[in-house]
């Protein structure tokens, strides 16, 4: 196996931008995935701005949470993509006990319990945790085994996923569940199982979905489902959102309303415009051709990570890569997807873009795990 | 482990642009084909077509008194269920408002599921201002229009009123709606998801203020006539009582009153009764004033002639069941004294020589039973019989104002024509701007007759009370019997006065009808006469008249009392 603690650990940039290695490689950072985060970013707050209706301190507050996160994301950089795979299972293990706190004497509004308050440290979301540590634990004991995996070590792996899975689906946030569940799913496709096997999950899927809708899910997330087929049947009500960002969408044309002049967020109609929907809020004022944008750099940071997995040096860090980079995926897949009505309104923000605390940092930390997997390289013995 | 890799990313690939098409589609879909109907959308969310409220015109009174004003005023109401009831700014509010803030709250928070409470109505535009600066989520103003009545009680029943909506509902505010109402404006706007108007976006139409109203009713006039006309009402213990004054050049009503009356700011008591505007919608017999109606007949037909004479001896005449008295025995009289004495065995004798067609079409050239032309809702045209074959009482009664019905306007009117010496024109409320187009009625030397015989009631007949200070008048009292259950009361009367002056070249023609007065006092030249003697006097003074009358002739005729019995009608 590669990546053995003893080989002579070398930042290296022969693959990326050249020969030449520029500081920030120096600093374990990729200059292609940071000015496309940055761009996006920076981007971002202009929509915020007027997604937010011109609230200045709501862009302050979220460029003081992008500092934050950028620091979180240096910290992970640094650290070596070994450290993380030692670190693993006892992450996890922490993560899944905090799970069970949560369920224990958890914290939490509107029929939900999903914060953890502990004496001593702020108030966190042990599944927005679990969103790096569900793929690193099943990274770490699937690139433990022969690859591909054989069917002792899927079945073990699934039970490592269902475990979490399972808590979180019980506080109940079915939108996290269905993310991690997906990230732990990326990790074992990545790792090489069978087409049989991948079809038969599939098959598993559709068999599961009748199921869910009659014991799983909860009235109101069966409402968002019924919802999508026809938002008109409740306009004012649970339709309300989905027709309103349709018409924001649709409405901005191919050029867009231009900037701060959309009628649909700016006069309220719109909910959420500064959160969840913000993609309806660009949409409107810089129309098909400022989403066609926004798609674009989201594709070329995908591509990024991809070209970053595919290089991972070793199993675990190419199966962690290939699972963080397909959950960043989902995440601007189905927000878009839900703003733009095709997809049922689970509460999914925009990465990078939506005003939000918890979720930038869990994400700046993936881009960290990333950015320490490509330039904690170590100098192939040839 | 390579080739597994590469065709396994290459799977993840094509999935992902699969994805990333079905986007593309969906954006494609929105932003471009369906783009046409959902920007509609979009507009159809936000911008709204609002009205502009048309400013409703004024009724002024000749001289640009104003009678009905609207003006805009500011209503303050709240959203309760954008409210919250324990904000510390509704203190402030309430302060401002003159309110109860315990109650205030107390309101919001019973209605929390409402989302339109009125907290204070038709205030000052300031004030509202004022609240509306507090910022007060919730709490939001409104622009409405009040519609006041400066001269109240007094021109209640001619100016009318309006609904809530500021359409008229009564008197000219409903005849000229249109005329004042204008055209409401319309505009888009921009409006938030709460209603809030963001800003205009453009102008469908202005509003167009509705005109003004200028009557031809004088304030002042207006004023003296309801004092001494309500004055005498009470005085009398009257039921109700009516008072019209013409001007004689051109037909325009200078005064109109009624009794009783209601203020029109404060329409909580209203009373249906007191809406009526007597002078136009209710008939009366009118008696006695009918007879230089008559007579004017007489002096046309060339059978009568100023120095005719009739004997009216015994006082009494019988034609057939029927038995027509005088108060007494007069004996022979000359025309003017059949006038002057009232005397309805004279008229009697002269109906029957020269026929009731004659008198009827008399009348008829005098305005009686039509219209007047006022345009006034509700007017009434009275009662003028027509036989083909006149039996003698028909023309007896028909001639001193029995078995005829009247409104005071259409009396005024026909007194009109005597004083300007023949010429009827169409009665106006609203002020002319030219001369009115008039026809001839009687021959201006029948009208100068008539007119001297109304002198002589005034100096020396029935209606000696009518006197005014200074001027000559001239004028016919009548008494009539009020008809109740069956058939005409003999204890129930109304008192009329009809007349004009300066009695040369008259100025001014008054009618007074005063219904039921209680008491000893009844007949015309008791109770409506004195009416029409403060009225004129103040108001030919109020207009620059020239004094007719020396002092000295005057004094005599002041100390003249009249008679307790001052002759029947």
């Amino acid at each position: 196996m590669i990546g053995r603690d003893y080989l002579r650990h070398m930042p290296s940039g022969h693959d990326d931008l050249g020969q030449r290695r520029g500081w920030l490689v120096r600093l374990h950072l990729d200059p292609l995935l940071l000015i496309l985060m940055l761009i996006l970013i920076v981007g971002g707050l202009f929509v915020l701005y007027s997604g937010s209706d011109g609230s200045i301190q709501t862009v302050e507050k979220q460029v003081v949470r992008f500092g934050l996160a950028f620091v979180v994301m240096f910290v992970f950089a640094q650290l070596d993509p070994s450290v993380y795979r030692r670190w693993s299972p006892w992450l996890f293990g922490v993560g899944t006990l905090a799970l069970i706190a949560v369920l224990v004497a958890g914290v939490g509004a509107k029929g939900a319990q999903r914060w953890l308050q502990l004496p001593g440290i702020p108030r966190f979301q042990p599944s927005e945790f679990m969103k790096l540590a569900v793929p690193m634990m099943l990274a770490w004991y699937l690139s433990r085994q022969p690859l591909p995996p054989g069917f002792k070590a899927i079945a073990t792996a699934l039970i490592i996923l269902g475990v979490p899975t399972a808590l979180i689906v019980k506080q109940p946030d079915l939108g996290t569940a269905l993310l991690i569940a997906s990230a732990g799913i990326f990790v074992l496709f990545f790792a090489g199982i069978s087409w049989k096997l991948v079809g038969s999950f599939f098959g598993l899927a559709g068999l599961a979905a009748p199921l869910m809708w009659f014991f799983v899910m909860r009235d109101y997330q069966k409402q968002r489902i019924l919802t999508l087929l026809d938002p008109s049947s409740d306009p004012l009500g649970a339709g309300w959102n989905i027709i309103q960002s349709k018409t924001a969408i649709g409405s901005g044309g191919l050029f867009g309303k231009g900037w701060m002049q959309g009628t649909q967020s700016h006069l309220d109609f719109l909910p959420e415009s500064h959160t969840d929907f913000i993609v309806a809020v660009l949409a409107e004022e810089f129309g098909f051709v400022g989403v066609m944008l926004l798609l674009s750099v989201y594709l070329m940071i995908i591509g990024r990570c991809l070209y970053i997995a595919t290089h991972a040096q070793d199993s675990y860090s190419r199966l962690l890569a290939g699972s963080l980079t397909l959950t960043f995926f989902i995440y601007v897949f189905v927000n878009i997807g839900m703003v733009s009505g095709i997809l049922p309104i689970v509460g999914v923000p925009l990465p990078l873009i939506s005003y939000g605390g918890t979720s930038a940092v869990t994400l700046l930390a993936g881009f960290g795990i990333l950015m320490s997997i490509h330039t904690h390289r170590r100098m192939l013995v040839s | 482990m390579t080739v597994l890799r590469s065709w396994r990313y290459a799977v993840v690939i094509c999935a992902f642009l699969g994805v990333v098409g079905a986007l593309c589609w969906r954006l494609v879909y929105l932003d471009v084909i369906n783009q046409h109907f959902l920007s509609r959308q979009a507009e159809m969310r936000s911008a709204r077509v609002e009205t502009i409220d048309a400013h409703r015109g004024m009724i002024t009174d000749r001289d640009g008194e104003p009678l009905a004003v609207s003006t805009p005023v500011e209503t303050v109401w709240a959203n309760p269920s954008e409210m919250d009831p324990n904000d510390p700014k509704l203190a402030s509010l309430t302060k401002l408002l003159d309110l109860n803030l315990g109650q205030l709250r107390q309101r919001v928070r019973a209605d929390r599921d409402r989302e339109f409470i009125y907290i204070r109505r038709k205030i000052q535009p300031s004030l509202a201002k004022a609240a509306e600066a507090l910022d007060i989520p919730g709490i939001y103003t409104r622009r409405e229009y009040r519609r006041y009545y400066p001269a109240g009680e007094v021109a209640a029943q001619v100016v009318g009123f309006t609904n809530i909506d500021q359409q008229g509902q009564e008197g000219l505010e409903l005849a000229y709606n249109s005329w004042l109402s204008g055209r409401e404006g319309a505009k888009r706007v921009l409006k938030d998801n709460r209603g809030h108007v963001i800003k205009d976006l453009s102008l469908i139409r202005d509003a167009q203020p509705g005109k003004n109203l200028h009557l031809s009713i004088d304030l002042r006039l207006q004023y003296l006539a309801y004092r001494e006309l309500k004055a005498a009402v009470q005085e009398h213990g009257a039921h109700s009582g009516t008072l019209v004054m013409l001007d004689v050049d051109t037909g325009e009503v200078l005064a109109m009153v009624n009794q009783p009356s209601y203020n029109p700011n404060d329409r909580s008591q209203l009373q249906p009764r007191l809406l009526r505007n007597r002078a136009i919608t209710d008939v009366f017999e009118p008696g006695s004033t009918m007879k230089p109606l008559s007579m004017a007949a007489a002096l046309e037909s060339g059978k009568f002639h100023m120095g005719s004479e009739i004997d009216t001896s015994p006082g009494y005449m019988r034609l057939g069941r029927y038995t027509i008295r005088d108060d007494g025995n007069y004996g022979v009289l000359d025309l003017t004294h059949i006038i002057a004495k009232s005397s309805n065995v004279g008229m009697s004798h002269i109906a029957m020589t020269i026929g009731g067609q004659r008198i009827h079409d008399m009348l008829y050239r005098f305005g009686l039973g039509q219209s007047t032309g006022i345009g006034f809702p509700g007017e009434a045209v009275g009662v003028l019989p027509t036989h083909i074959d006149w039996k003698p009482v028909d023309e007896a009664t028909m001639a001193y104002g029995y078995g005829v019905s009247v409104t005071a306007l259409q009396l005024a009117q026909a007194y009109m024509v005597l004083a300007n010496g023949g010429i009827r024109y169409p009665v106006s409320l609203i002020k002319l701007d030219r001369p009115p187009q008039g026809v001839r009625e009687i021959p201006e030397g029948v009208a100068a007759d008539i007119r001297h015989m109304l002198e002589a009631v005034v100096q020396e007949g029935t209606g000696k009370r009518a006197q005014i200070p200074f001027y000559q008048a001239a004028g016919k009292t009548g008494t009539v019997h009020l008809v109740g259950r069956n058939g005409y009361e003999s204890n129930e009367y109304r008192s009329v006065f009809a007349g004009m002056a300066p009695a040369d070249n008259p100025r001014l023609v008054c009618v007074v009808m005063i219904d039921a007065p209680q008491g000893n006092q009844y007949y015309g030249g008791e109770v409506a006469a004195p009416v029409f003697s403060r009225v004129m006097g103040d108001s030919l003074r109020l207009l620059n008249v020239r004094p007719d009358l020396n002092l000295d002739s005057q004094e005599v005729a002041g100390k003249a009392t009249p008679e307790k019995s001052g002759g029947r009608g």
